[in-house]
């Protein structure tokens, strides 16, 4: 069984429930040991913008907690992924740059030496659980369902710290992993577009204009559900749908999941314990189609 | 956005902007605009353009691009640095150019508010009691509901 020391951030167990408990069980049916880091602290990237000598402290608080139980890290939450593993790639070769930040880090008395890998739960599915052993757990195959996959960025970009796993313009880790589910991915041009999410904060007219635009096309190519793997992209889709909505006089209806809850009902997993019902957008009626 | 009025450049502030981090590498650009092409922001709202905004600040023209809302509308998706033929670090130079503006001063509501949840509580989303109930309902562990930490490592030296 492998052990990862499982990093929460800030939303998922405040707002995204249902990704937590469906990455649990799908974890744990895998055959993914996830330690909790009770301590650990947001992963800086909403500090970004303000102060990146700041936000880089506290990835590696963040780092100095997971190099301590000796494990690797793993994320759910794209944005949280990219903080982490800027900042472990960053200072790995840094040795000036990891002193300047030990020495704040010694004020709460933790140090980082550097040696963390960090990674998203569904790279971990991809590269390291893999399609043989996954596939032997699917029992309720999702034949005759299409699904719509969004990457998002931070899952895969910046490309130069992620060591080249997938490929940013033609990404392949999530479709593999969904097409194991028997379900049909379907193609939507805007694709590698953006979620808009970051942008909220700031002006919310733009974000939603821009999560808008993949809702149009996923709906015009008729997919059942749109699939991702990070919070705040689920913001944009699911909790905000129904804002896009009355906002711009359209109408789609459509569920998003996380993958983990995609995965999980192909693992024929209760869709209680996978927090469906939790989805802002109702997926009754698709989870019927699916379970019966 | 206004128009480019030269008469405000302030040629200091590009050779400033070349010894920060993130920015080094901008004055490779040949502006074939493949940034804006590719940008997510651009494309539902004109007054955002990398392109612009690197030029601008190659310019010199400091107080409009650190004062305006137009950098804050970067949604940091790297869209742009992957694409850039000269491998310019686009989405690394909108970040130091917000950290410049915030230190000169300028800070959006937006991220001041989220600034100072992360200072006093630790997280964006401060976890209290009745989420913990909620937590526990579902089988989910209990998480602290209060963080002193942040606030001493985020002490400037």
């Amino acid at each position: 069984m492998k052990k990862y020391a499982l990093f929460l951030g800030c939303t998922i167990p405040a707002r995204s429930r249902n990704y937590e408990l469906s990455a649990r069980h799908v974890a744990e049916k895998v055959g993914i040991e996830l330690v909790d880091l009770e301590e650990s602290i947001c992963c800086g990237f909403p500090m970004k913008a303000i102060d990146e000598r700041a936000a880089q402290v506290m990835a590696a608080y963040n780092l100095s907690l997971v190099e301590e139980r000796g494990l690797g890290l793993c994320t759910l939450c794209s944005s949280c992924a990219s903080a982490l593993t800027e900042t472990a790639h960053r200072i790995s070769g840094d040795e000036k740059r990891r002193e300047e930040i030990n020495r704040r880090l010694s004020r709460v008395h933790r140090r980082y030496s550097g040696e963390v890998s960090v990674k998203h739960l569904a790279r971990i599915l991809y590269e390291e659980v893999g399609a043989g052993r996954i596939e032997p757990l699917v029992t309720k195959k999702l034949t005759g369902l299409k699904i719509a996959i969004h990457y998002g960025c931070h899952y895969l970009k910046p490309s130069k710290v992620y060591g080249g796993f997938d490929d940013p313009e033609d990404a392949k880790s999530l479709d593999r992993l969904v097409l194991l589910t028997g379900a049909d991915v379907v193609e939507y041009p805007g694709k590698k577009r953006c979620c808009g999410g970051p942008v909220l904060p700031m002006d919310e007219k733009v974000a939603l204009a821009v999560a808008k635009e993949k809702l149009d096309e996923v709906s015009a190519v008729g997919a059942d559900l749109l699939c991702l793997v990070c919070p705040f992209c689920a913001v944009m889709y699911d909790s905000n749908q129904k804002t896009i909505e009355s906002q711009f006089g359209v109408s789609y209806n459509l569920p998003v999941l996380y993958l983990t809850q995609v995965l999980g009902l192909a693992m024929g997993i209760d869709p209680k314990a996978l927090g469906l019902g939790m989805n802002v957008v109702k997926t009754k009626e698709l989870v019927a189609r699916i379970v019966g | 956005m206004s128009g480019i009025d030269l008469e405000m450049a302030d040629p200091g502030f590009r050779q400033a902007l070349l010894s920060e981090e993130g920015a080094e590498n901008i004055a490779a650009c040949f502006m074939c605009r493949t940034c804006t092409a590719s940008c997510p922001i651009s494309h539902v709202d004109k007054r955002f353009n990398p392109l612009r905004v690197i030029r601008m600040a190659l310019y010199g023209l400091r107080e409009q691009v650190l004062q305006s809302d137009f950098i804050w509308l970067c949604s940091s998706c790297y869209a742009c640095q992957e694409r850039c033929p000269q491998g310019v670090s686009i989405t690394e130079f909108m970040t130091a150019l917000k950290n410049l503006a915030v230190r000169a001063g300028h800070v959006p509501a937006g991220a001041r508010v989220q600034m100072d949840l992360i200072t006093r509580e630790g997280r964006i989303y401060p976890i209290d009691e009745f989420d913990n109930k909620k937590r526990n309902k579902l089988g989910l562990p209990s998480l602290p509901t209060s963080c002193e930490k942040a606030a001493v490592l985020l002490c400037e030296d």
